[in-house]
């Protein structure tokens, strides 16, 4: 049982994480639909700028937590958001209106790009967490304690699920209140159409692609800040993983996002704890496959009638 | 108006401001893009993180994208010559700064770039910038003048000589050990590579099976080329059979393993299909990677033993009553004769599947494969069993994966999980899509460019990926259809000379039964 | 070649169609619709914009399962219940055929290889399921030439002869929409639905389409089903037309009928049954009359 509510907290807590990405997916995928390969290595560059920001803040003597996520979520998410615009920008927008397969190619190659990219510029190996945490969150709390050993939450797992809320919350609003929303629907309807009714689809576009990397850096910086050490490579498997929960979620659906990426982050830490953590990853990709064989709208899509 | 033409500027005559405005504002994101990631580098040997800074490249980099732009535009709306002369004059300063650097190292401080190669490959920015306007100015001159563009009529007169250009090629490559390549380890070099890119040609020409002709988007093509590999290694290493007797059977393994992941996912749209198959292959790798009683786990499995030339073995020195090769026939004891039987091994390989490939296009069921990429419903109304008919190209193409897997483990004689990650099946892809969906050739000429190359140019093996993103996005960008694609109809009613109308004029790649 | 076979009550007819309905979940697109279509006739199926058509045609060519309703195909080669047939088997064992509102040919291939995709099924069994014809044995080349002569006599009787070369997707309108009529008949069908062969044709070549289904018609004795909104080809060639409404069936009989019935002026129109009919709309519902 205890095992169970542990495993429980860390699961919702990866799926947060996991949530957040697919956002980014799930928007790019309804409104132009492609899969943007890239996202996965926009996460990891947030990342990257998550944790250069907190070093040099470090350098400069701000080590208060609080503090140094202010400057982190102001600096590391416009750059990381300018990252979104300008793969868009360069790699995509070229493409559009052309086959299947071009935007797809151009995907994948900047992906490699990003990854290399850092590869080359900052080394191999994984980085460090330059902050000193322990002295300044709290210890776990204990949650519910038997034989000994307690299932336990840490501040930074009550964080990271906090700050997720906090971040749908805000972005369904912004979604459904203002007129990005309606543009963004306007535009995965009939782009023509939302164009010669005088939406700016380049605009709308970029827009999603900017919000999209925003949240993968917040994804990225809270990941720096829990596992302690990011590498050039963690971009890869993230992203397919995020690009699943989006997908079971039910592409084009922000709820249904959040939804997959929950679910894949239990499936994932249930996995390891009850069978192997060796495979975890083959039950997270075994999810996507069923899902996409038996309902390929996912949990919350709609089902697309195809008309002849 | 596409919707392609909806999001492009409108070519209007921009005034200067503008323009200056457009390259402040390009200068000015590649200075905040690279301000953090190249501008500070992090530094953990330590154990602690520290940093040093780089801004010397950041505040170069911002320079010239501010600077490159600005001509670039002034290019684009037809005023070449400031690309020109300036394209032209940073190439000459950055590449005289780097021809005095291979003589005289103590000027690497005035290099932009710390790595010299880096500054080679940098270089080829403004160098390209440089000769796009030359081109564009000497077009100019041309129609004032009234005389053809330069380059005009370089398209029609290569028409004709591209089916020999794979004549030429197969008949270089099956005469390739016998020309006078150097002394023995440079012959042997060449000829590895020569297999290598051979390798990746075969791989691309199967994959081409699904993604080219069926349009079955395929991201976890290397699978295949796995499963391909372990057969041979295992059934040789475990219980000893022959190549002869693995090869097919690795390549029934590969197809059989293709109808089984196929089949449930097939019906998926696209950019799913990608998706899945992705998925597949990277749960292939894992389970090769975790299952260590049977596939070795991460450590692979070595001591693969080498392919017999139908039964001699190749080696010096062989036990008693065996007779090796070389005492078979007579030669004296040359460890270049398996580099090239090898070779012309993976060139007979990858010849079959070029045959197999030419042919089907001529059937109905290659006929099927190319309907179905084109238009799924229409097939339908047309009796076509959609599902079977992309289960068997999804299963050639696996089968062909699982040959060249095969020759892979018998040439290496070492195979590991690192082999086979997705970075292969996007190579493999690339390949295909460079080459143009379709075009044998196209895809021997992008394997060559992107294998090939890197391979010659071992200094370059950092950057090598760095490079293939890249080339990949440019080219995507440059030429979305491919290097090479036009497509021949596989039967004409009329003869050539009867030349319709709409179709560009581009090579006749597919026609040859070359290469 | 037989002349058009009298619509006797004697023959069975080619296909009926029984108490055909079709959900999309609350939404229900065709309400109980039955009719006949004669074997050597051709028949239209008309009404206003939504009436339920094209549900219709997919239903009957296997691209939608109907939700109640039994269609039955009376054809020379046997009897079929499409409703219980998957999608590419209609095509391929009743000899169904279909053409699209918005033509879908196979635009990168040549206006030929559109015309020997269609021979396909035929083809495949000729090369032995490609195994006799990738090592050359079997008969697929004498096979492969014949199904040539088969798209030879299409592309002529189409008019396509001169651009058999081309790519289909660089054809004009008028042309593609041909090659894909000759695409349907290089499969044998006993029946061809058309699905608004005529939208986007002028008048000459509206009147080229009817002397080709007339054509059609006269020589082969096929069964053909129209949808059409073009009434110089609904009244210029029909036999028998079936008016919906609403998925709804309000209509049924010759085109003499159908011009004079209430029902369809009231749909069509929204007139009020004592009140004569504008000029305009007399001369247009007279006019191939």
């Amino acid at each position: 049982m205890v095992t169970f509510i542990q495993q429980l907290i860390n699961g919702l807590t990866l799926g947060a994480v996991y949530g957040l990405i697919a956002i980014g997916y799930t928007m790019v995928y309804g409104i132009i639909g492609m899969i943007n390969f890239a996202h996965g290595d926009i996460y990891m560059i947030g990342a990257f700028h998550s944790l250069i920001v907190i070093l040099v803040l470090g350098f400069f003597g701000i080590t208060w937590v609080p503090l140094a996520l202010v400057f982190v979520l102001v600096i590391a998410v416009s750059l990381t958001a300018l990252y979104g615009w300008a793969v868009e920008r360069v790699a995509y927008r070229p493409l559009r209106g052309s086959t299947r397969l071009a935007p797809l190619i151009s995907a994948i190659g900047m992906s490699i790009i990003l990854s290399n990219s850092v590869l080359l510029l900052q080394g191999p190996r994984g980085k460090p967490l330059p902050l000193k945490t322990e002295s300044q969150f709290a210890a776990p709390f204990q949650l519910v304690t038997q034989d000994g050993i307690s299932a336990q939450i840490t501040d930074k797992q009550i964080m990271i699920m906090l700050i997720t809320v906090l971040v749908m919350v805000g972005f369904t609003l912004l979604i459904k209140r203002t007129s990005l929303g309606r543009q963004q629907r306007a535009c995965e309807q009939d782009m023509k159409m939302a164009s010669l009714l005088g939406v700016n689809i380049n605009r709308t576009i970029s827009l999603t692609f900017v919000i999209g990397a925003a949240l993968a850096c917040i994804a990225g910086l809270m990941v720096t800040l829990y596992y302690e050490n990011i590498k050039f490579n963690i971009g890869f498997v993230a992203g397919i993983k995020a690009f699943s929960a989006a997908v079971v979620g039910g592409v084009g659906s922000l709820p249904g996002a959040m939804l997959g990426g929950m679910l894949i982050g239990l499936i994932e830490v249930f996995f390891s704890a009850y069978f192997s953590v060796d495979y975890k990853d083959v039950a997270a990709f075994g999810v996507l496959v069923t899902v996409l064989i038996f309902r390929p709208t996912g949990l919350l899509g709609r089902p697309e009638i195809e008309k002849v | 108006m596409t919707v392609r033409e909806m999001s492009r500027p409108v070519a209007v005559a921009v005034p200067n401001l503008e323009r200056l405005k457009h390259a402040l504002a390009a200068g000015i994101i590649t200075f905040l893009l690279t301000s953090l990631i190249v501008g500070i580098e992090t530094v953990s040997s330590t154990g602690e993180l520290t940093f040093n800074t780089r801004y010397k490249e950041v505040v170069i980099a911002s320079i010239a994208v501010f600077f490159g732009s600005w001509v670039v535009s002034l290019m684009r709306e037809g005023r070449p010559l400031p690309a020109l002369f300036g394209g032209g004059a940073v190439t000459l300063v950055l590449g005289a700064l780097l021809i005095w650097n291979n003589l005289d190292p103590s000027l690497t401080a005035w290099l932009p770039f710390n790595a010299p190669i880096v500054n080679w490959g940098v270089l080829i920015v403004p160098a390209s910038i440089c000769a796009r306007a030359a081109q564009m100015a000497a077009a100019e001159r041309a129609r004032a003048e009234g005389r053809a563009t330069p380059l005009a009529g370089v398209g029609k007169a290569l028409e004709p000589a591209l089916p020999w250009v794979g004549i030429v090629l197969l008949v270089g490559a099956i005469a390739l050990p016998w020309l006078p390549l150097g002394e023995r380890t440079q012959a042997k070099k060449i000829i590895d590579i020569c297999t290598i890119v051979l390798t990746y040609i075969m791989l691309g020409w199967g994959l081409n099976i699904v993604v080219g002709l069926a349009g079955l988007l395929d991201l976890g093509y290397v699978a295949f080329y796995a499963v391909g590999a372990y057969t041979y290694a295992m059934l040789s290493v475990y219980f000893g059979w022959s190549f002869w007797i693995c090869l097919p059977l690795s390549g029934v393994l590969a197809a059989t393993f293709g109808v089984l992941l196929g089949f449930p996912v097939l019906r998926l749209r696209g950019d799913y299909l990608a998706i899945v198959t992705l998925g597949f292959g990277e749960m292939i790798r894992i389970i090769i990677t975790n299952w260590r009683a049977v596939t070795g786990g991460p450590n692979g499995i070595n001591n693969i033993p080498r392919a017999t030339f139908f039964g001699l073995p190749m080696e010096r020195d062989v036990p008693e009553g065996v007779v090796s090769f070389h005492q078979f026939f007579g030669l004296e004891y040359n460890p270049n004769h398996r580099v090239i039987f090898l070779y012309y091994l993976i060139l007979i390989c990858a010849l079959v599947v070029n045959f197999v490939t030419m042919r089907l296009r001529k059937l109905p069921l290659g006929r099927a494969w190319e309907a179905l990429r084109e238009d799924e419903t229409a097939c339908r109304a047309l009796g076509i069993n959609p599902t079977n008919t992309k289960l068997t190209a999804f299963a050639m193409g696996a089968m062909f994966a699982g040959f060249a897997g095969s020759f892979f483990a018998v040439r290496n004689q070492f195979i590991s999980p690192e082999s086979f990650v997705f970075l292969e099946s996007a190579v493999i892809l690339a390949i295909v899509v460079l080459g143009g969906l379709g075009s044998q050739i196209g895809i021997v000429l992008a394997t060559v460019v992107l294998i090939g190359l890197p391979e010659l140019f071992r200094e370059l093996k950092d950057y090598r990926m760095l490079a293939f993103g890249i080339g990949m996005v440019l080219i995507m960008i440059w030429r979305p259809g491919g290097l090479m694609a036009h497509r021949e109809p596989t039967i004409r009613l009329h003869d050539k000379t009867r030349a319709p109308p709409a179709v560009a004029a581009a090579p006749k790649p597919a026609a040859e039964a070359a290469k | 070649m037989t002349a058009a076979a009298p619509a006797g009550n004697g023959a069975p007819p080619l296909l009926q169609v029984e108490h055909l309905t079709m959900r999309f979940g609350g939404l229900v697109a065709i309400d109980d619709v039955s009719f006949m279509a004669p074997p050597g006739q051709i028949t239209a199926l008309i009404g206003p914009n939504g009436a339920g058509k094209t549900t219709v045609f997919n239903c009957l060519t296997g691209f939608y399962k109907p939700s109640v309703g039994r269609l039955t195909l009376n054809a020379p080669h046997g009897n079929f219940l499409l409703e219980q047939l998957d999608g590419f088997r209609i095509a391929q064992k009743a000899h169904v055929a279909r053409t699209f509102q918005n033509i879908r040919l196979f635009a990168g291939m040549s206006t030929l290889e559109n015309l020997v995709v269609a021979q396909h099924n035929k083809l495949m069994r000729a090369s032995g399921y490609t195994v006799g014809g990738l090592f050359g044995i079997g008969g697929y080349g004498v096979a492969e030439r014949e199904a040539v002569e088969i798209a030879r006599h299409w592309l002529d009787r189409t008019g396509l002869m001169a651009k058999a070369d081309w790519l289909a997707g660089s054809l004009p309108y008028g042309d593609q929409r041909r090659l894909e009529i000759a695409r349907a008949m290089c499969t044998d069908p006993v029946l061809l639905c058309l699905d608004e062969p005529a939208a986007g044709l002028n008048a000459r070549e509206s009147a080229d389409l009817n002397q080709l289904l007339l054509s059609i018609r006269g020589e082969l004795g096929i069964g053909i089903l129209l949808i059409e909104h073009d009434m110089s080809v609904v009244m210029g060639i029909s036999d028998h037309i079936v008016v919906l409404d609403y998925g709804r069936k309000i209509a049924d009989g010759t085109p003499e009928q159908i011009r004079s019935d209430v029902n369809v002026i009231k749909a069509y129109l929204g007139e009020a049954e004592d009140e004569p009919l504008p000029e305009a709309v007399a001369a247009d519902l007279s006019h191939g009359a």
